[in-house]
């Protein structure tokens, strides 16, 4: 499968992400921000960083750039879009995923390997993994928490669009303890946390064999479902 | 050229640590009796033309669907200061 990742002015996991994308046994393409062309791709990435230094609001500016008008073509057309912190932060901006993320509670930008319950694992980007299974991958992020009115998270939990919650404590004060959210379709996916940096031994979280072993977010980069039953 | 003003905070009830912040400094340094401290944006637009009916309805529609994000804002002021 050909993978596009988008840069936009301020990304920083773009090159990860392409690398994580390898090792899931697909083709990483690079997209830019100021193009209306997918190349063609099957499924896209909106990476991590601050984008267009998150003036405005993280995200925001990024949401209303060139290539964004085609990203959001495709994930309404059901292509596979998965965004990580953020790109989550992008999706929601864009209106593809409900609610918004804000400054931590505590103020403090947060950087620590963290622990995730997978609620769904039947959309396009976490069918890898078992369902109700934990994971941990690093978080790290400034404006992470998550929220929603209060329309939108009875929503979130009567549609079951959850992905992924914060376990053993909620870093940031997100309602519910969110970490990830899907749409209705399962197509598009967005976390706080960073699968793209847990795919390579030597450079993933710790695990209790060995250090910087961890590898849970490679099933994210492995099954990318290009179809996904409505 | 008219200069519009647009005024965005954070919801009531969404949590505002900036805010939190600058009240416990506030405390710190001495000034009593502040007993919280909200932090929003200013937007100042410089408006060519007129400032009309359909000016200002572009004007609502740039502050509640890109300067401000309704999940977690609310606009709270769009003013004209200068329509000489």
């Amino acid at each position: 499968m050909r993978v596009g990742v988008v840069t936009f002015p301020g990304t920083l996991d773009n090159r990860d992400a392409q690398r994580a994308i390898r090792f899931g046994g697909h083709e990483p393409v690079a997209l830019w921000h100021g193009d209306h062309d997918l190349q063609g791709v099957d499924a896209l990435v909106l990476p991590g960083g601050f984008s267009y230094g998150d003036y405005l609001r993280s995200g925001a500016i990024a949401a209303h750039s060139p290539v964004m008008r085609e990203v959001i073509g495709a994930a309404e057309s059901g292509m596979p879009v998965l965004g990580i912190c953020n790109g989550f932060q992008m999706l929601t901006e864009a209106r593809l995923l409900p609610g918004a993320l804000v400054r931590n509670e505590k103020g403090l930008f947060i950087r620590r390997d963290q622990k995730l319950r997978v609620e769904r694992a039947d959309t396009a980007w976490t069918n890898g993994y078992e369902q109700g299974s934990t994971i941990t991958i690093p978080l790290k992020n400034g404006e992470g928490r998550f929220v929603a009115t209060e329309e939108q998270l009875a929503h979130i939990e009567g549609e079951g669009l959850v992905t992924f919650r914060y376990v053993d404590g909620n870093p940031n004060g997100a309602l519910n303890d969110i970490a990830g959210l899907t749409n209705e379709r399962g197509n598009v996916v967005g976390l706080m946390p960073h699968p793209e940096h847990a795919v390579e031994l030597g450079f993933g979280p710790d695990t209790d064999e060995r250090m910087r072993s961890g590898l849970d977010g490679l099933p994210m980069f492995t099954n990318i479902l290009e179809t996904i039953a409505a | 050229m008219p200069l519009v003003v647009i005024e965005v905070m954070p919801k009531a009830e969404i949590l505002d640590p900036q805010g939190k912040a600058i009240t416990s400094s506030l405390a710190r340094s001495g000034y009593e009796g502040i007993a919280e401290v909200r932090m929003g944006k200013r937007f100042e637009l410089t408006v060519e033309g007129e400032i009309d009916a359909a000016r200002l309805e572009q004007l609502q529609e740039i502050a509640e669907e890109t300067l401000a994000n309704s999940v977690i804002e609310d606009v709270v002021g769009i003013h004209v200061m200068d329509q000489s």
